[in-house]
């Protein structure tokens, strides 16, 4: 007979635990996806407006990414749970400002990634495409974001993994996430060693899970744009090992330009 | 008027003193653990005996992958049951700097790595000890190409920082955090930290791609 993680019917400590941090593990996997929809789109959309030929709309998206990767993410929590409510009398959420924190923070540095990405295509697709008489639109949307598509998900990895970790943050404005199960479970006298233990240990699984994915992801992006056929794409997969793009900077895609 | 400008000149001094000095504190100290133990690290990932070089990979991929929030409960809450007993601050420069060693060690790696091959050749040719050929000749040329990068996480160090108000560390946020719920009003104080995070961090990334530029040739 097998026994779900979840069930209460496990022995000792993990028994009276695990029932509860599932609960709380939902929350995270609900707060991650949610912020990682919000942050991809912030990061296209703002990292497409950093290479406008506008000069105003680039110093749009230029103020947005310097303004929120600038401050950290917790002053960004508590300033649109807390402060934000009494300038525009307007309360969000719990878990709706927790979310557009994280996807707001994380699209920043998404921008970043995304508009280094799309600089690295080489010039002569770009050529080409404008040699066929592709619209701007068409350039973009059928020749070069596919192929920098590519490039942006390892470091997209990252920064999703980074989101994952920021949802912790959210416990602090009372959202009833994994952390926030935990210190509520040690409050009421579980073990806390034990506790924090497996905190730890579910978060590591969520991080590997999005690694799985995106792996999985750029294989098949790579196919896709006919770079590396079938097993070519899986030996480079395991080439790429899980470099941590600096919080502030994303120099592997800095160093691209 | 919305904003009480009264409150925030009366806030203002005592946050950017007592607050900042914690904040200053909590960043350099968690940096210097950081850059030290990274660069430890980094050298024992190395070591040719893999009995050390992957325990210490495994177990620096899975600090990585865990939340910076966890760690410091973790340090504060289940190390004083094993006797180690330290003040809020202490514990969270512990954590800051073992936390991003993790990443840090990454950028050493990449610094080593980078050092040309030539390098290594010519110390084999000069019969240098190989302690001396990482001491005089690789580390210097490794570090040097490290500093930007390095740079970078000092900032980040410097913007993870308020989340030692949550262990009760009384930092710029933790202290306005205070200030807010004697008044249940956080507006003034957290606007005026957020500002104060612009105000350092935006100049400090101006002068790290600077020296990332000068460095770069």
């Amino acid at each position: 007979m097998t026994i779900s993680p979840c069930s209460a019917e496990l022995p000792g400590t993990l028994g009276e635990a695990m029932p509860f941090l599932c609960e709380g593990a939902v929350i995270t996997l609900q707060s991650t996806l949610g912020g990682s929809l919000l942050a991809i789109a912030i990061a296209l959309l703002v990292g497409l407006m950093a290479m406008s030929g506008h000069a105003w709309v680039r110093g749009v998206a230029r103020v947005y990414m310097e303004f929120f990767r600038g401050t950290s993410v917790l002053v960004q929590l508590f300033w649109i749970f807390y402060a934000m409510p009494i300038l525009t009398g307007f309360q969000l959420d719990k878990s709706f400002a927790g979310i557009l924190a994280l996807g707001l923070n994380l699209g920043a540095y998404g921008s970043e990634v995304v508009r280094g990405a799309v600089q690295s295509v080489p010039q002569g697709q770009r050529e080409a495409a404008i040699a066929l008489n592709f619209s701007p639109y068409h350039r973009m949307r059928y020749v070069i974001l596919p192929q920098a598509f590519v490039g942006m998900i390892p470091p997209m990895n990252n920064l999703l993994i980074e989101l994952l970790k920021a949802t912790s943050l959210l416990s602090v404005i009372t959202v009833a996430d994994l952390t926030y199960q935990g210190r509520l479970l040690v409050n009421s006298g579980s073990d806390q060693l034990i506790v924090f233990a497996l905190l730890l240990l579910i978060y590591f699984l969520f991080s590997y899970l999005i690694t799985l994915i995106m792996r999985f992801v750029e294989g098949r992006a790579a196919r896709m744009v006919g770079r590396g056929g079938p097993g070519s794409g899986r030996r480079k997969d395991r080439r790429w090992s899980r470099r941590p793009v600096s919080p502030a900077e994303t120099p592997s895609v800095e160093g691209a330009r | 008027m919305i904003w009480d400008w009264d409150w925030t000149l009366e806030i203002l001094p005592e946050l950017l003193t007592q607050g900042l000095l914690v904040t200053l504190q909590a960043t350099l100290g968690g940096a210097v653990l950081a850059f030290v133990l990274g660069l430890f690290v980094a050298l024992l990932r190395r070591s040719r005996n893999p009995f050390v070089s992957r325990p210490v990979g495994a177990v620096m991929e899975f600090v990585r992958s865990t939340p910076l929030l966890v760690q410091l409960f973790v340090v504060y809450y289940v190390l004083p049951d094993f006797g180690v007993k330290m003040t809020a601050l202490m514990t969270g420069i512990i954590g800051l700097g073992v936390h991003y060693a993790s990443y840090t060690s990454e950028v050493y790696r990449a610094g080593i790595d980078g050092v040309p091959k030539g390098q290594w050749e010519a110390a084999i040719a000069l019969n240098l000890p190989r302690r001396w050929t990482w001491i005089s000749v690789v580390l210097p040329q490794a570090v040097r190409r490290s500093l930007p990068a390095l740079g970078n996480y000092l900032i980040a160090i410097f913007k993870e920082s308020p989340q030692l108000s949550i262990i009760t560390v009384v930092d710029v946020v933790g202290f306005a955090r205070e200030l807010g719920s004697e008044r249940f009003r956080y507006l003034e104080p957290m606007t005026i930290a957020g500002l104060f995070f612009l105000l350092v961090a935006i100049p400090a990334s101006i002068f790290v791609r600077r020296l990332e530029r000068r460095l770069g040739n």
